[in-house]
């Protein structure tokens, strides 16, 4: 496939522009600390804990598919004419264009994962007369002959997989111990043990492994989906394993653009509650107490009404359906921002209430400096900390109250793919006989491994950020 | 005492003065009635006749503040705000779309959401904190790292797939017990056990996680080393001295949800086909029944200050240092 | 006569660090002996090593523990526990800690009676009340059902020896039992420590920092430096001629009455304890040091009756190593700088339905002062009683209820504020949260600078070199945060940004008494040469007198947000005439033993200042008190030479 210029039309939706827009903050951030000593400690403490490391490599592997899928384009029809070309209404990312034949190899219902017939009994014509039995799946292991060619032809592509996995591991592994052994001028064997060891100073072990493993599933599911769909397929015949890829970049915009919404509304208001005090903090905790006190699942599906009700009403502002879902996710997320500012604003509250009084804030005040001031030199860069840590304690939740939000029927567009969607879809399905279960498995399953990533990863974030609880797991 | 009740009552009054705003504002400003009769009509039928009709049914053919029609105090009270927001500090709550009083309702399915919520609640806190303090009991161990770890993989499970998993494989496949429905007496008993033992192990990660960071901190306290000291075992120290200052986070932190109990949860009812107050939330979000949702919203507000009130009463009993004030 | 406790070669680690190294010493029945050291010496450590109760990663590497016969470190767990509480106890620092806060006095103190003398019921109830009168606990049957919170702090550590004592224990290791209280509950607690051990002939362990608590309490010494016993002997020799040079230091660290020389300090820092250490650990610091103290580690030596681990023991000049170099003294000229008259500052209390102001708590009551340009004066008294608000709200930093400040002839109005704030500044008492620890030293310096606008903003940066080296820091400090500096410089750093500004008053908030003795030296000379060279006045806010002499001209003492007596500093200390002043001079611990003064002991605890006393609010505590004391607040009393005081049985002598 070609990504020519005059071949498509780059789509920026509004979650591309702002995940990009954060994607460049972060980096800037990370630049900025990385300059910082004070900053950088704590980092390098995360660094070397060895399941916050594990846990951020998956999480770096979910946040590169959910990049690749955030580059949008359309296609343009072959049969435009060239002055005046039309594009495709769908919309297809720079992931679609990776994976490419996932996406377009759709059987006609329900197949179970690595099957190579449907999963229900149909009329069919064989040899002359109409049958009813399992019919051969268009795609999936259609280059068998046989039925019992299946296994040794599954065996053989997960044993490839694997070794060339394991190849690849070796070889980084090879070139990392080569940079190593130069860099600390250890002879090989020297190293070999230290590193076997644990004694690095670096988690290289644990990377080294989660690396490893990666690769070997990563190369096992590439050979298994060239032939077969690896998690079946759905209803309408597509493959669970696209789905739930897809799903990936759903989940990571509702877990961070949320935060993204919360964090100023957080910030500004809990920090000024706390150190302003009086009236102001009267005014804050009153705001915070509403809006608490109704209940939230409520709440955003109130809002979320409200949004649909508008969506429906200006059918013309959207172009495309992905658009369409688009600002609903993004409404999502701003609804859930708004309504969830309250727990780390009481949170900076309380913190900023014990700062304004420790003596440094006094001294501040001694010299005439102005609020501006001590709150941006005094107050935020000692609660920053608390900041980072509900960013990445919040984040899983999130995750996980997409699949409740979608269940209940006000989470993303049901036309989006989710893994809240995918869920809902399927657990009526679990009803059948023989039950239809790899559309759930595969959503919890990819719903439990990033949730999980970010967990570890965030209780490593904490461990090394706050002082209370620093050192101690 | 008293007067700080008193007090905290009369705060509570503002604020459900503000979630009413809020949710009149919501739900007739943004998006006026008419836009609600189009939703709830579908594309096909809508004509402004239909839309007419549908707000004379529901009672949405007032102005919304002033009804300048009208005279007397009839210009203030028969508006849609007093209609349908502000009468609701009366507890009228009118009628939900399915022509049924609301009040009545939310009265008959309490018993419900109560029988499922409240032993998840209790059964919830002590495992909770027998977990918890079994980690802590054994803490810098293996054991201890190990059920830390258990417990960010229980957490990091979806509430979903506890509520379908159950489901699956106690109901369907081992046939223990049914699938869902309920009962009331005695016989309800088989259909509550199995919500519960699922909402309680879906709650027992992040609950344990978190009760033994509260016992961890008070285990580093002076106090402990004050009781080791004495000559105390370690398991009287943990019982008599950690145990008691840490449950008054635990305690108080837990009466906040007490009210709200009453609301039942939203997923595990529509799950189990209990006829709570979770599952009548969740059918009238799907339903698009604004009146019933409404109706939640003040109820939930009201329920969760109520919880507030009791958290501040329930701090000056288990804690002697605070004297309400 | 058989020791009690004998301690050899005791060695603890935590992690890497041994924080203690082959300590041996041993306590016989009925004495107290006292481990004496800074901070980080390793003496806690000590204590809690003999108790097995380390905290989380220390353990027992080596030594031998014996309690009478009974090999302590050699006890499984289950038998140590009868020896906690039982056959010694522990008595600990901060008592509003170590209790616990949701337990009543007495179930505290009947554990300990269940567990170790069997007790119950009412006979616990009994023992425990006979417990608390012991230890002078006022009204003991009713305090059995407070809580700790309910409680004074004096009152608090008294519960804490109680409980201690309820074991019946030989042994009483009280580590630093008196450090978080006021002075003359200090000497209230110390005395019953001291009745207590004789009436029971129990032998005691008594860790401190502090060399007159040692030299009022102790039987014997051992001064600790860096996880080791450097020096051992009686206390009379020990005090009479201290022989290891730390030892010796520590005196002449110590500021004494009459002195106007600079104080002696030891330079450099405690070495870290997870390094390896050659060589005698004091070496790097000590004046005295020769080649060999630096290879070989000194073994124990006995000297007239002292054993000592130094090489150079015997040889060392007799006498004070403190130089005699008299601070600059800069030519006096009375210029009035600082007036205050009437300073009020009130805070309300709230309550009721809806929280009306139903009255306010004066913390500052009617204060009036003044300070000449270039002159010390040192407000005196113990916590609570506003000296802190009384500095705080001079800079405004506390909105004051009523009274007038005029600052260099100028009356200072909230509009002025500025060029108040160039005027006067504060050092706080805590280095450790008065520097932003997220800003650099150089930030912190130009912080004021920059808000005040004071000089060009280019010649800022030259200004910080200079300030950093003004206050004895080296020049690279600005680049870094402050936690790369201990809390004798962090206090440096507090000191150079207060004069960023060139101010001619600095408020100084207790800015030694978070620090150890030798550290505090350092940083009253540089007080002292400052006040010299930039003619600096000082607001001396402090609750210790023995700095108050040292360095003050002028002072005020304080009492329940008055001022109760007011003078020039000899003569308030050497003859102060309130009764208040009098019982705080004669509570401080002193190492000369006093002479012609009585030791006056006040009863109770200061008032709480939401429901002050009548009449003169110290009244409830005075022994002089008469009917006219509890009904009017006495007037002022000149004693000539701007001495002082409000006190009705002053004013019935005079």
């Amino acid at each position: 496939m070609s990504l020519g210029a005059f071949k498509v039309l780059p789509v920026i939706l509004w979650t591309d522009a702002l995940i990009f827009a954060l994607l460049a903050a972060v980096l800037a951030l990370v630049w900025f600390i990385r300059r910082q000593p004070h900053l950088r400690a704590p980092w390098a403490a995360v660094a070397r804990r060895p399941m916050a490391m594990g846990a951020a490599l998956v999480l770096a592997v979910f946040v590169t598919i959910g990049l690749l899928d955030s580059l949008h384009y359309r296609e343009r029809l072959s049969d435009s004419p060239p002055d005046r070309p039309q594009y495709s209404v769908e919309v297809l990312s720079a992931f679609d264009a990776l994976v490419g034949k996932l996406r377009t190899q759709q059987e006609k219902t329900y197949s179970a994962p690595l099957a190579m017939q449907l999963y229900a009994k149909e009329f069919i014509e064989r040899g002359g007369a109409t049958v009813r039995a399992y019919p051969r799946l268009k795609y999936g292991g259609a280059q068998l002959k046989q039925a019992d060619a299946r296994v040794p032809d599954l065996v053989r592509r997960v044993i490839l997989g694997l070794a060339q996995g394991l190849a690849a591991s070796l070889l980084l592994f090879g070139l990392l111990a080569a940079w190593q052994t130069r860099h600390r001028g250890m002879a090989f064997g020297e190293w070999l043990s230290v590193w076997g060891t644990g004694r690095l100073g670096w988690p290289g072990r644990t990377v080294v492994l989660t690396l490893a493993l990666m690769l070997m599933l990563g190369t096992a599911t590439f050979h298994l989906a060239a032939a077969y769909h690896v998690f079946g397929t759905d209803k309408v015949g597509q493959d669970v394993l696209y789905i739930a890829l897809k799903s990936i970049r759903t989940g990571l915009v509702i877990g961070t653009l949320t935060t993204l919404v919360t964090l100023p509304l957080a910030i500004v208001l809990g920090i000024a509650a706390g150190y302003f005090r009086g009236w102001v903090d009267d005014v804050i905790q009153y705001a915070y107490t509403v809006l608490n006190s109704i209940p939230g699942v409520l709440l955003i599906a109130a809002s979320v009404l409200i949004v649909q009700v508008a969506i429906e009403a200006h059918p013309e502002l959207f172009d495309t359906a992905a658009a369409r879902a688009d600002i609903r996710l993004l409404a999502l997320c701003l609804i859930m921002g708004v309504t969830s500012w309250t727990g780390l604003a009481r949170l900076l509250r309380g913190e900023s209430l014990k700062l304004r009084t420790l003596d440094y804030v006094e001294a501040a005040r001694a010299f005439g400096v102005s609020h501006a001031r001590i709150i941006s030199r005094h107050i935020f860069p000692n609660v920053f900390h608390l900041v980072l840590i509900s960013i990445v304690l919040d984040f899983s939740g999130l995750v996980l109250a997409e699949a409740v939000l979608s269940y209940v029927g006000v989470g993303v567009d049901p036309s989006m793919y989710s893994w809240g969607n995918m869920i809902n879809g399927a657990r009526l399905e679990l009803a059948r006989e023989p039950v239809v279960w790899w559309q759930l498995g595969a959503a919890f399953a990819f719903m439990f491994t990033l949730v999980l990533a970010a967990n570890l990863f965030a209780d490593g974030v904490r461990d090394a950020f706050d002082p209370r609880t620093g050192g101690r797991r | 005492m008293l007067a700080y009740i008193l007090r905290r009552l009369l705060y509570a009054i503002p604020i459900l003065i503000g979630v009413n705003l809020l949710t009149f504002a919501l739900f007739f400003v943004v998006n006026t009635p008419d836009d609600m009769a189009r939703l709830q009509l579908g594309a096909k039928h809508v004509t402004p006749e239909a839309i007419a009709r549908w707000k004379v049914e529901h009672g949405y053919d007032k102005p919304l503040l002033l009804n300048a029609q009208a005279t007397g105090s009839a210009r203030f009270t028969d508006t849609i705000f007093f209609r349908h927001s502000a009468s609701m500090f009366a507890f009228k709550f009118g009628k939900g779309d399915d022509g049924r009083d609301i009040a009545n309702e939310i009265r008959t399915r309490m018993g419900p959401s109560l029988a499922i919520a409240l032993p998840v609640f209790v059964i919830g806190l002590m495992a909770n904190i027998t977990f918890a303090l079994l980690m802590v009991f054994f803490r810098s161990t293996y054991l201890d790292l190990w059920g830390v770890v258990l417990c960010v993989v229980l957490m990091s499970i979806s509430g979903l797939f506890y509520i379908i998993a159950g489901q699956y494989f106690i109901a369907k496949l081992w046939n223990l017990l049914p699938i869902s429905g309920y009962a009331g007496g005695i016989d309800g008993f088989k259909f509550i056990l199995l919500p519960v033992l699922v909402s309680v192990a879906a709650g027992l990660g992040s609950g344990a996680r978190w009760y033994r960071t509260i016992f961890l901190e008070e285990i580093g306290k002076d106090y402990v080393r004050t009781a080791r000291a004495k000559g105390l075992s370690e398991a009287r120290v943990l019982f008599r001295h950690v145990l008691k200052n840490g449950m008054i986070p635990i305690l108080t932190g837990a009466v906040v949800v007490l009210p709200l109990l009453f609301m039942g949860s939203l997923i595990t009812e529509s799950f189990f086909g209990i006829p709570g107050l979770g599952s009548y939330t969740i059918d009238a979000i799907q339903a698009q029944d604004f009146a019933v949702v409404r109706a939640m919203v003040f109820l939930g507000s009201f329920l969760y200050i109520a919880g507030l009130i009791l958290t501040d009463i329930s701090y000056s009993w288990v804690d002697p240092r605070v004297r309400l004030q | 006569m058989k020791p009690l406790l004998v301690v050899r070669d005791l060695v603890t680690e935590i992690g890497v660090a041994r924080v203690v190294d082959g300590v041996s010493f041993h306590v016989v029945a009925g004495e107290t002996y006292a481990l004496l050291g800074e901070s980080g010496c390793g003496k806690s450590m000590t204590a809690l090593s003999l108790m097995r109760l380390l905290p989380d990663g220390g353990r027992i590497a080596s030594g031998d523990v014996r309690l009478g016969e009974t090999d302590v470190l050699a006890l499984p767990e289950r038998d140590m526990r009868r020896v906690r509480g039982g056959r010694m106890a522990m008595v600990f620092q901060e008592p509003m800690l170590a209790l616990n806060p949701v337990l009543k006095v007495g179930d505290q103190i009947g554990e300990t009676l269940a567990l170790h003398q069997d007790l119950g019921g009412q006979a616990a109830r009994d023992a425990a009340r006979a417990l608390l009168d012991a230890v002078g606990v006022p009204d003991a049957a009713r305090r059995l059902d407070t809580y700790p919170f309910e409680l004074s702090g004096g009152l608090r550590q008294r519960v804490m020896i109680a409980m201690a004592l309820a074991g019946e224990p030989g042994l009483l290791i009280a580590d630093e039992p008196t450090t978080a209280l006021d002075v003359t509950i200090q000497a209230q607690v110390l005395d019953v420590l001291r009745r207590l051990r004789a009436e029971r002939r129990m032998g005691m362990l008594l860790i401190t920092h502090d060399l007159g608590v040692v030299a009022e309490n102790a039987d014997r010494v051992g001064v600790m430096y860096a996880g080791e016993l450097v020096e051992e002997g009686a206390r009379d020799a020990f005090f009479a001629t201290p022989q290891h040079p730390y030892s010796r230091m520590l005196f002449e660290a110590l500021p004494r009455p009459g002195d106007g020389g600079r104080l002696a300090t030891i330079a450099g820092q405690v070495p870290r304890l997870d390094g390896t250490l050659r060589g005698c650990r004091f070496a790097p610091r000590c004046p005295f040091a020769i080649a060999r103290c630096r290879t070989e580690p000194p073994g124990w030596q006995d000297f007239g009756g002292q054993r000592v681990r130094c090489h150079l023991v015997g040889t060392l000049p007799a006498g004070s190593v403190r130089e005699r170099v008299p601070h600059i003294v800069a030519e006096h000229v009375p210029q009035p700088l600082l007036q205050v008259e009437g300073l009020k500052v009130h805070f309300p209390i709230r309550r009721g339905f809806i929280q009306r102001t139903v009255g306010h708590v004066r913390a500052v009551d009617d204060v009036s002062l003044a300070i000449e340009a270039g002159r010390t004066l040192a407000l005196v008294g113990e916590s609570g009683c506003g000296k802190t608000t009384v500095g705080k709200a001079l800079l405004r930093l506390i909105e004051p209820a009523a009274g007038t400040i005029v600052l260099g002839g100028e009356t200072v109005t909230a509009k002025n504020a500025s060029t108040l704030r160039r005027q006067a500044q504060m050092v706080f008492q805590d280095p450790f949260s008065s520097l932003n620890p997220r800003m650099r030293v150089m930030d912190i310096l130009l912080e004021g600078m920059d808000a005040l606008g004071v000089g060009a903003a280019v010649a800022r940066r030259d200004a910080v070199t200079r300030l950093l080296r003004q206050v004895g820091l080296p020049d690279d400090a600005g680049g870094r945060y402050p936690h790369a500096f201990s809390g004798g410089q962090r206090q440096r750093i507090a000191i150079a940004r207060a004069l960023a500004v060139s101010p001619r008053l600095v408020i100084c908030d207790e800015p030694t008494s978070a620090l150890d003795v030798s550290v505090q030296a350092q940083i009253l000379n540089l007080l002292k040469d400052l006040q010299g060279e930039l003619g600096l006045a000082y607001l001396f806010i402090t609750h210790n007198l023995a700095v108050v002499e040292y360095l003050a001209h002028d002072v005020a003492v304080m009492y329940l947000g008055r001022i109760v007596e007011q003078g020039p500093a000899a003569g308030v200390l050497r003859a102060p005439r309130h009764p208040y002043t009098q019982a705080l001079v004669s509570a401080v611990p002193r190492i000369e033993p006093q002479i012609g003064q009585g030791v006056i002991r006040l009863a109770g605890d200061q008032p709480s200042p939401l429901d002050p006393p009548t009449g003169c609010p110290f009244h409830p505590r005075c022994p002089q008190a008469g009917a006219v004391c509890r009904q009017t607040y006495p007037g002022q009393t000149e004693l000539g030479g701007g001495h002082w005081v409000r006190c009705h049985w002053v004013a019935g002598q005079a």
